[in-house]
Order: structure tokens, then C-alpha cells, then sequence
């Protein structure tokens, strides 16, 4: 796709430019939530005010949302017994709707056992290997996508909560060293567009503040939900960088320190994004 | 072999720049079969500005998935309604988008879809009416290619 | 894929109300311009017809192009007389028809 270089050159140009500019997007009348003391940016802002009434109308009703496909897909999935242990999702958690509440929003988290991070799709994948004796998904695959979008729907509402603090701390300074570090040909960083620049237009789109709290998301791009490390894979193939591996420590410590960046906000997934 | 002349060099020249420039001149060209489309839905006749309301992003937020709705002014009773909406996009690789069809039991001429919109176009809506009138409408809708969310 | 489609309308109407109906369902609607990895064209795999009709009776159709985004989202609306069923039909280019129905009543 040699013309989205063409335009990242000369988003990249844009960039330089502007470098330096304090960012303003709460001046564009979009609405956020008040920062915890010692965040980086004074008000919170989810992907959705960035976006067009257009694709907010379709993120907003949930028969024309379609990543609520998926939702009712893996709600099917998950009452299916599959492996060698007889199990489904339900033999164990029950109705999700009541032991999935809060999940998916707290999402990485530690794990004992592994002595490290684990994020939904991790566990999703856990417990079909090891409790269900079930194959597990491949990632991106429809089937890990659908059930990781029905598990962290399940926090639908509620705000992002990611916990940061003892064995999690040198993965989120991990996470932050990545977030700051400058990747690829362009020579960008995550801070130098979704920090520095957010709110700005830029090839006839607008930079957000690079939330999470919508994913899995719909992209009208991709007419299909798409995993955030996915999502991170992008970004990093857009500067021309050779990105991490969905799953790797890095992307998860990314998607720790992200998480952080927008904790507070309303988990809006299954959300739409362009 | 021939060294190259000045004017040889100028028109290679040229022919670069033009060449670099095609992805962004190209961008509002008809080069499809929408004419086609079209002359096949109104039997060569002409179809009269009016009656329709078509309903487009101005700038799409991405062109694989641009909402579109439209209504037709009909009564939409036996004796008079609505019996076709041809959909044309005139920059598409194929010009056909969709056609929808009503009867009296619609109760209105409206309806919406979400379509592919390959680059910047003008979206084509045609009405043909039960006493075999026919209406058009059309908006253009820019699509940009090559941003991150492209 | 199999999936159930998404449909919404009201239970309930007055005699001559008319309704709206939004339509959703999964299909990859594969345009047949694209190419795989190996620069192979992918064979196009549409939904190209959509049926709407109540106690048999048509009320909405369409027929789709390759333009129509994935997943398609098809909205109308239809002028409810008496109690009946709703028959909804999406048929794909393979010949398979995804099926779906909705009963609605007349509100006393």
C-alpha cells in the first residue's frame, strides 16, 4: 500500500511541525473524565468523542452495532461444552453475566502462577487448555476475538481499573519505556501522536488519545472487530517499524501502561472506530 | 545507445511528476460503468431533480463503511409509490451499490445501508415511481485514503 | 457461518402504524477485487438479495453489489395492518439463504 506511506510522510511532516504545540482537545468541546493526580494528560478522553457523529450513531444503538455480532456469537460459544474435560465456559463461571461483571475492565492482571501479566485473551486461552482440555484459540482468530469481546462486555460501563502497583510496577514501567520510546523509518513514538497531538486533524482524520477502553473494536476499516494488540501491530507497521508479536511481554506491558493512561474511562466495547 | 535529448528528458520528467501526482488528481475521476447502470434503470429517459432526500457523511469517517439512508416523497398507496431506488457510486471499481425496492406496504420510501466508497465520488440515487416517472438525486463524499485509519 | 440474524422492530402496533425495521447480519460480504497473500484473486462471496414480507406479502427488498460493506445493515420500514409474521430471507452468492422471522400484533 505504497499510498498510505506517501500520506504518513506527510503526517509525519505534520507532526514535526506541530511538535511543541500543547495538545487541546478538551477545547474541541469533547467531553472527558478529571484525571487522577499525577496522570499525564488533565482530562481523560475515550476514542468514541473523536470520532464522527456518523460512527458514534452506530457505536450507540446495539441492533446497528455490529460488533454485537460477535457478542451473541461467543454467548453461545460460552454454554458449549468443548475438550476432553466435558466442560464450557459456563460448567465453571456460571452465567457470564454475573461472573464476568468487572473483569474484563481489571484486565491485565497478575497471575501466580506464571509470575507475570495475563490479559483476557491469555485467560480465555488458559482456561481452555488447562481446565476445559480444549485447543486453544489462535489469536486474532473470530472465535478469541468474539469471546474476548463478550467477556470484557461484560463490563460494559464500568471504568477501566487496571491495577499498576507491586509485582505489576516494572511491567508498567516497562510499558511506559515502550509507550515513550521512538520506533521505525518515521521515528515515532505512541506519546508523539496520541500524547503530543491528540485532538489534531491530520489526513482528514482526527488523533485520539490512544484509549483501550473500547476494545476489542468494531473498525470500519476492517468491517470487523479488531484485538488491541492487533490494533497495536498497526500503529507500529504505520511508522514502519517491525512490531512486537501479539501476546509478547512488550505489547503486554503496552497494554498495562495503556490501560493506566486511560483508567477511570467507561469500557465501551464492543465499540466502533474508524 | 542514443543519449537522451533535453526535450526527451523534460517530457520523462514531467511524466514523473504527473505520475506522483495521479493518486490525488485521480481522486473525483468516472471511469466505471455507472452510465451504464444508469441508462439500464431509466430506459434512456431522463430523471427529474427532486423528491429525494439522500443522506451522506460530507467526509467519510472510512470509505469501507459509509452509512447511507434516503427517503423518496410518495404517498405510497396503490395508486402511487415508490417502486425503485437504484444506488450507483461513480468511482467505485463497479458503479453498482444497490437497488432497493418498495411496494405500498412499506408505508414510507426509506430506507439506509452502509456501502464501500473506494475514493472521492459522487453516491447516485435514481427513483423510479409507479406511474413510471422517474427522480435522481446525488452527493459527493470524500474519502480519504492513507491515513492510520485508512 | 450460521449466525442468527439481528432484527428489530416494535411487538406492538396500531392498526396502519408504520414501523421501523433494522436488520443485521454477519457475512463477510467478499467483494471479489481483493487479493490473498499469494496475489491470488479472493472469489467474490456476497449477500446479493435481501427479502422482506409480511404474511406474504412483499414489503422490502433489495438487491446487493459487491459495494455493500461487510456485515450488512439493511433499515426500512413497513405499514402494519393486521397481526401476521414478518419473513426475512438474505441470500448468498453460494445459493445458501439465511432465514429469519418476527411476529407482530395489533395493539386492542
Amino acid at each position: 500500500m505504497p499510498y498510505r506511506h506517501v500520506g504518513l510522510l506527510a503526517a509525519v511532516v505534520a507532526i514535526t511541525a506541530l511538535a511543541g504545540v500543547p495538545a487541546a482537545a478538551q477545547d474541541a468541546g469533547r467531553k472527558g473524565i478529571p484525571a487522577p493526580p499525577g496522570h499525564v494528560f488533565k482530562t481523560i478522553i475515550s476514542g468514541y468523542e473523536f470520532r464522527t457523529k456518523e460512527t458514534r450513531a452506530v457505536q450507540d444503538d446495539d441492533l446497528e452495532n455490529p460488533g454485537f455480532l460477535a457478542v451473541e456469537r461467543a454467548a453461545d460459544v460460552w454454554k458449549k461444552v468443548e475438550g476432553s474435560e466435558g466442560k464450557s465456559c459456563m460448567s465453571c463461571h456460571g452465567e457470564a453475566e454475573k461472573s464476568m461483571k468487572g473483569v474484563g475492565a481489571a484486565m491485565p492482571k497478575w497471575d501466580d502462577k506464571l509470575k507475570k501479566p495475563v490479559n483476557l485473551e491469555q485467560r480465555i486461552n488458559m482456561c481452555r487448555s488447562e481446565h476445559m482440555k480444549a485447543e486453544p484459540w489462535a489469536f486474532k482468530s473470530q472465535a478469541l476475538t468474539d469471546m474476548t469481546t463478550f467477556v470484557r462486555y461484560q463490563s460494559h460501563g464500568m471504568p477501566v481499573a487496571v491495577k499498576t502497583d507491586g509485582p505489576m510496577s516494572p511491567w508498567f514501567e516497562r510499558g511506559k519505556q515502550i509507550y515513550y520510546t521512538r520506533y521505525g523509518q518515521l521515528d515515532l513514538a505512541c506519546a508523539s501522536c496520541h500524547e503530543r497531538n491528540n485532538g489534531k486533524f491530520m489526513r482528514a482524520d482526527f488523533l485520539s488519545q490512544g484509549q483501550t477502553n473500547g476494545f476489542p473494536t468494531y473498525r470500519l476499516r476492517d468491517q470487523r472487530l479488531v484485538p488491541l494488540h492487533e490494533r497495536f501491530e498497526g500503529c507500529m507497521f504505520d511508522v514502519r517499524a517491525e512490531p512486537f508479536k501479539p501476546l509478547s511481554d512488550e505489547f503486554l506491558a503496552l497494554e498495562l501502561y495503556v490501560g493506566w493512561r486511560g483508567i477511570g474511562l467507561p469500557v465501551e466495547t464492543p465499540s466502533v472506530r474508524n | 545507445m542514443k543519449p537522451i535529448s533535453r526535450r526527451q528528458a523534460f517530457a520523462l520528467g514531467g511524466g514523473f511528476v504527473a505520475l506522483t501526482l495521479v493518486p490525488m488528481a485521480a481522486d473525483a475521476q468516472v471511469s466505471n460503468d455507472a452510465a451504464q447502470w444508469i441508462a439500464k434503470f431509466t430506459g434512456g429517459k431522463e430523471a427529474a431533480k427532486g423528491k429525494i432526500s439522500l443522506d451522506l457523511p460530507e467526509i467519510a469517517e472510512n470509505g469501507n463503511t459509509v452509512p447511507l439512508s434516503l427517503t423518496v416523497q410518495s404517498p405510497m398507496t396503490a395508486e402511487s409509490y415508490v417502486k425503485e431506488v437504484m444506488l450507483i457510486a461513480d468511482g467505485n471499481p463497479n458503479a453498482g451499490v444497490a437497488t432497493l425496492m418498495f411496494s405500498p406496504l412499506s408505508g414510507k420510501a426509506e430506507a439506509a445501508v452502509r456501502i464501500r466508497l473506494a475514493a472521492t465520488q459522487n453516491v447516485i440515487a435514481l427513483a423510479k415511481m409507479s406511474d413510471g416517472s422517474l427522480f435522481t438525486e446525488q452527493k459527493t463524499v470524500k474519502v480519504t485514503i492513507g491515513g492510520c485509519g485508512g | 457461518m450460521a449466525d442468527k440474524p439481528r432484527i428489530k422492530l416494535p411487538k406492538e402496533a396500531t392498526k396502519g402504524e408504520i414501523i421501523q425495521i433494522k436488520t443485521l447480519v454477519s457475512h463477510v460480504m467478499e467483494s471479489g477485487q481483493r487479493k490473498d497473500a499469494q496475489g491470488k484473486p479472493i472469489p467474490r462471496k456476497i449477500i446479493n438479495k435481501f427479502s422482506c414480507e409480511f404474511n406474504g406479502k412483499p414489503v422490502f427488498a433489495c438487491a446487493l453489489e459487491p459495494a455493500i460493506s461487510a456485515n450488512p445493515y439493511i433499515q426500512f420500514t413497513a405499514r402494519v395492518d393486521e397481526d401476521g409474521t414478518f419473513k426475512f430471507a438474505w441470500t448468498d452468492d453460494d445459493g445458501t439463504v439465511i432465514t429469519a422471522e418476527e411476529k407482530i400484533a395489533i395493539k386492542a
